[in-house]
């Protein structure tokens, strides 16, 4: 072994029971540089992660071949021949690791403080003291407000965002030579990554440490890495410096997943959405799927669909002593829109701004504080059962989780014509069959499909059936709420495409509930903004994403990351917490009126309590 | 804190109020005290026995009885048995103690043993050793507690003469009664701690503390058994409470002096009195219980504290 690298993979092979997970894979991490391992779900990425950790035992997993060589302190050592006792000295002090879920990396039974002391205590020759005035340190290094006292708070008294920093401090603690990030910002909201991602990009040049950044996400790799690995099914496709994957990637494969990426920014210039020829991978082969097309279906003329106008939802959560109520989640504060045929009316914003409330208020998941919902014209205050049960059929809801969306003891051939019998569409047994199989084939599978349960199929694929699902009832609007979110971006590219194809073929128009800006660029028409139950910004969507009037849409634009890295921005890191919902019984929301900025285009005249400038 | 206490104090005094109206009002619907007490008497005439449900107070409306307890209860007087008319204070207090002692021995046995049992089958999961872990878990589940305590009493005291066969006499009388409770017992707590380990080990969190160079034990130990707490504290006080109905067949058996063993001759007495008193006594422990869960909860899991 003569490289220098700090960690020289060669050859890994990782399986669990006789499933090869991962396969051949080599790569080496120079000291004090970024490698971003890249790759969709099921690529073995995470699972290399622990291998490295020599953690991958605990899940079921075991090293089959290669070798992991790991040079400090000019010893090389390979970790897969280390015993357990020897990789616990290196565990969190010479190697350490932040995952990805936050709100569960944490042990919810002790304190922060007590979470990082142990660590140090693990590693070093500290007294208690000197440790917690360490661990104090730590939490100043990643940028927690009141140090002090975060030491004796629990985790679940801490936001997403500061338990990932909270999660830093402790990865932090013995000075690691090279810190392993599985999607460290994945679960977070976009303003809350971009503030993770700067603190390791200084902590790292700071501590002059490797970092491998764990991640699906192209626009955080072009934002992070020196150098890139590629994998797909458990195989490294290609390794290259950043700049030169972007700029000339050379597999099929990486072209496939690059062009695949929603790029914020890619729409400027244009009126409408847009639909592109997607290159897809099938069979290992590269094939261009759709074609150009100006997504122009919205039909403006026609009378709204759906008119909303200074609906309020709140629930009550705290009581006091005699059951009156003391806090309320204020989660939809007076929205008023419209929903015209034929198009994309996108609902962003961050946790909390209540832009899935919305959704389901309107699909009657929910029901409303106040305000006024139509349909058609027609007020849902006064419409008959029926009416009601009516409106259910013609407004489909698809949710995020395609896994736990669909009842997996029933075919999905039984899903997809539950919506058919329970509106009375089609009465005959036969004809039932052959809608289902048509509607199938519609969102791009087959009609022998029909009689399989959904634990067969992969996500995109559940994510398919429930589209078709929601076809079944011929809706005029469905409700998509974060419906990308969960998929891999070739996938999810498929899926819009799908959405826009249905959309033309069909009219329908979309209420599309999404926190990723680039898919929302891609999709919409207009766009709402929404910040804690209020409309911030709304307006076509080129006027929102080319000249955003309002601070909160500026400041949610500029923290999504760009997958391009020469346009790596060294902005001033974007300061504080999401804001909460939750208000005491007392204190009422400040309602912001709207003014019109440009022809369509509105924009809340003052800035809301919460948001730092 | 206050307003938690304060809320089930109230919630207590409804449920002796409930639990003894009830067992008051149903055990004069089993027979009468006048009958077995003048039972070998030779002739009775109906005189006599009005003369005794006099003498003991039976001959008034059930609610002047009911009230009698009631009242009775906040001075601290349960009344006297029919039968010899001891106080029925004195009673309970010999056989509180010795019953809550071979609850407490067994449940803390049992627990001794099922948590690290019940740790070692789950991080050994489907391994031989977790198979023989559960394997023994099921037969013990399978034994009838009457059964096992007799075959306990032949094979220790009867064949090897090594135990005493019955009575509370010393620690060494604590074997056999808290072993065959403690063996049913840590039958259901292997399989419990196994699973709610299995249910924790699969969290974040413990992947955590390994990363961060922790040694197994203490990832074990500290970091999962503590989250496992919450519901295995809720099963163990569920326990304790079927412990004390369960205990009557094994005191018994082993002749031990305690609630179950009043309680029986009580019944086969109609000693209404002392019934009563066993009873509310029981409600009050199974009360005490639940609410050491209640501040347990708090006290090992932070989210309910600082609620």
């Amino acid at each position: 072994m003569t490289s220098k690298a700090l960690l020289s993979v060669r050859s890994l092979g990782v399986a669990f029971g006789s499933e090869h997970v991962v396969e051949d894979l080599s790569f080496d991490v120079e000291a004090g540089r970024t490698l971003a391992i890249v790759g969709e779900s099921g690529s073995g990425k995470s699972v290399t992660s622990l291998a490295i950790m020599r953690l991958v035992e605990h899940v079921g997993g075991s090293i089959t071949q290669g070798s992991i060589h790991f040079n400090a302190d000019g010893v090389s050592r390979d970790l897969t021949a280390l015993s357990d006792k020897q990789m616990r000295a290196l565990r969190g002090n010479d190697i350490a690791m932040i995952f990805q879920e936050p709100m569960t990396s944490l042990n919810p039974v002790f304190t922060v403080g007590d979470q990082i002391i142990e660590t140090l205590l693990v590693h070093e020759e500290l007294s208690r003291n000197a440790a917690r005035e360490e661990a104090r340190r730590l939490l100043e290094l990643v940028r927690l407000p009141d140090a002090e006292a975060q030491l004796k708070r629990y985790p679940h008294q801490l936001s997403g965002g500061m338990r990932q920093r909270v999660m830093i401090a402790m990865a932090l603690a013995c000075r690691p030579k090279l810190l392993i990030a599985d999607e460290p910002t994945t679960a977070l909201d976009v303003t809350i990554q971009a503030q993770i991602l700067s603190i390791i990009r200084d902590l790292q040049s700071q501590l002059e440490m490797a970092v491998i950044f764990i991640t699906h996400d192209m626009g955080v790799v072009a934002q992070m890495a020196d150098d890139v690995v590629v994998m797909h099914r458990g195989r490294r496709i290609e390794q290259a410096p950043v700049a030169d994957l972007f700029a000339h990637p050379r597999e099929a494969y990486t072209r496939a997943l690059l062009s695949a990426v929603p790029r914020l920014g890619s729409m400027s210039g244009e009126d409408l959405p847009r639909r592109e020829a997607l290159t897809v991978i099938e069979n290992g082969e590269p094939r261009t799927i759709g074609g150009n097309s100006t997504q122009d279906t919205a039909r403006y003329d026609e009378a709204p669909l759906v008119s909303i106008r200074d609906l309020v939802t709140r629930f009550d959560i705290r009581k006091n002593f005699f059951g009156g109520v003391t806090h309320r989640v204020h989660a939809v504060e007076k929205v008023s829109f419209d929903i015209y045929p034929g198009e994309t009316m996108a609902l962003v914003g961050e946790s909390g701004s209540g832009k899935s409330t919305i959704g389901r208020t309107i699909q009657q998941l929910q029901a409303a504080t106040s305000g006024d919902i139509r349909f058609e014209g027609k007020p849902l205050a006064q419409m008959s059962k029926a009416e009601q049960m009516r409106l259910r059929q013609k407004v489909q809801y698809i949710f995020q989780d395609p896994f736990a969306s669909l009842d997996p003891r029933k075919t999905v051939g039984f899903s997809i014509a539950e919506p058919i019998r329970t509106h009375g569409l089609i009465d005959n047994r036969r004809a039932i069959d052959a809608r289902v199989g048509e509607l199938l084939e519609r969102v791009g599978l087959e009609a022998h499909h029909a009689g399989r349960y959904p634990h067969e199929f992969s996500g995109g694929q559940r994510q398919r059936i429930c589209i078709a699902r929601a076809l079944a009832s011929k809706p005029k609007l469905i409700i998509a709420d974060e419906a990308l979110s969960a998929l891999d971006v070739s996938i999810q590219a498929q899926i819009i495409d799908l959405f826009m194809e249905l959309q033309k073929d069909e009219g329908l128009a979309y209420l599309f509930i999404s926190h990723d800006m680039a898919v929302v660029e891609r999709m919409s028409h207009r766009v709402a903004v929404l910040y804690l139950g209020q409309i911030v910004e709304f307006g076509p969507r080129r006027a929102v994403f080319e000249s955003p009037a309002h601070s909160y849409t500026r400041r949610l634009l500029q923290a999504v990351p760009v997958a391009d890295p020469g346009a790596r921005r060294d902005q001033p890191m974007l300061e504080g917490e999401i804001a909460s919902p939750v208000r005491s019984v007392s204190d009422e929301p400040i309602i912001l009126p709207l003014s019109e900025t440009a022809p369509g285009h509105f924009v809340a005249t003052e800035k809301p309590v919460g948001i730092p400038a | 804190m206050a307003k938690f206490l304060i809320y089930r104090v109230l919630q207590a005094i409804f449920v002796v109020f409930v639990v003894t109206l009830t067992v008051s009002f149903a055990i004069r619907l089993t027979g009468d005290p006048a009958l077995m007490l003048s039972q070998g008497a030779g002739s009775i005439t109906e005189a006599d026995l009005e003369r005794i449900r006099e003498a003991l107070g039976l001959n008034r409306p059930f609610l002047v009885q009911y009230w009698e307890f009631i009242s009775g209860l906040f001075v601290g007087d349960f009344g006297r048995s029919f039968m010899g008319g001891t106080p029925v204070i004195n009673l309970i207090e010999r056989a509180l103690p010795a019953t809550l002692m071979l609850a407490i021995v067994s449940l803390v046995v049992s627990i001794a043993v099922s948590i690290p049992l019940g740790i070692k089958a789950a991080t050994a999961r489907g391994t031989w050793i977790d198979q023989a872990i559960r394997i023994f878990s099921l037969i013990g589940l399978s034994f009838p507690n009457f059964w096992l305590a007799i075959m306990l009493v032949l094979l220790f005291s009867i064949t090897f003469r090594l135990l005493p066969p019955s009575g509370m006499e010393g620690p060494v009388s604590f074997i056999m009664p808290a072993a065959t409770m403690a063996i049913i017992l840590t039958a259901t707590n292997v399989r419990l701690v196994r699973t709610t380990m299995l249910e924790t080990l699969r969290s974040q969190y413990v992947m955590v503390a390994r990363a961060k160079g922790l040694s197994e034990t203490t990832v074990l130990y500290k970091h999962a058994l503590r989250n496992c707490a919450i519901p295995l504290i809720t099963y163990f006080g569920l326990q304790f409470g079927g412990l004390l109905g369960g205990i009557v067949v094994i005191e018994r058996v082993f002749n031990w002096p305690g609630l179950g063993t009043l309680a029986f001759q009580a019944v086969a007495a109609r000693d209404y009195p002392v019934l009563q008193a066993v009873i509310t006594v029981l409600s009050l422990l199974i009360i005490a219980i639940n609410l050491l869960v209640d501040i347990a909860y708090g006290l090992v899991d932070p989210r309910i504290r600082t609620e």
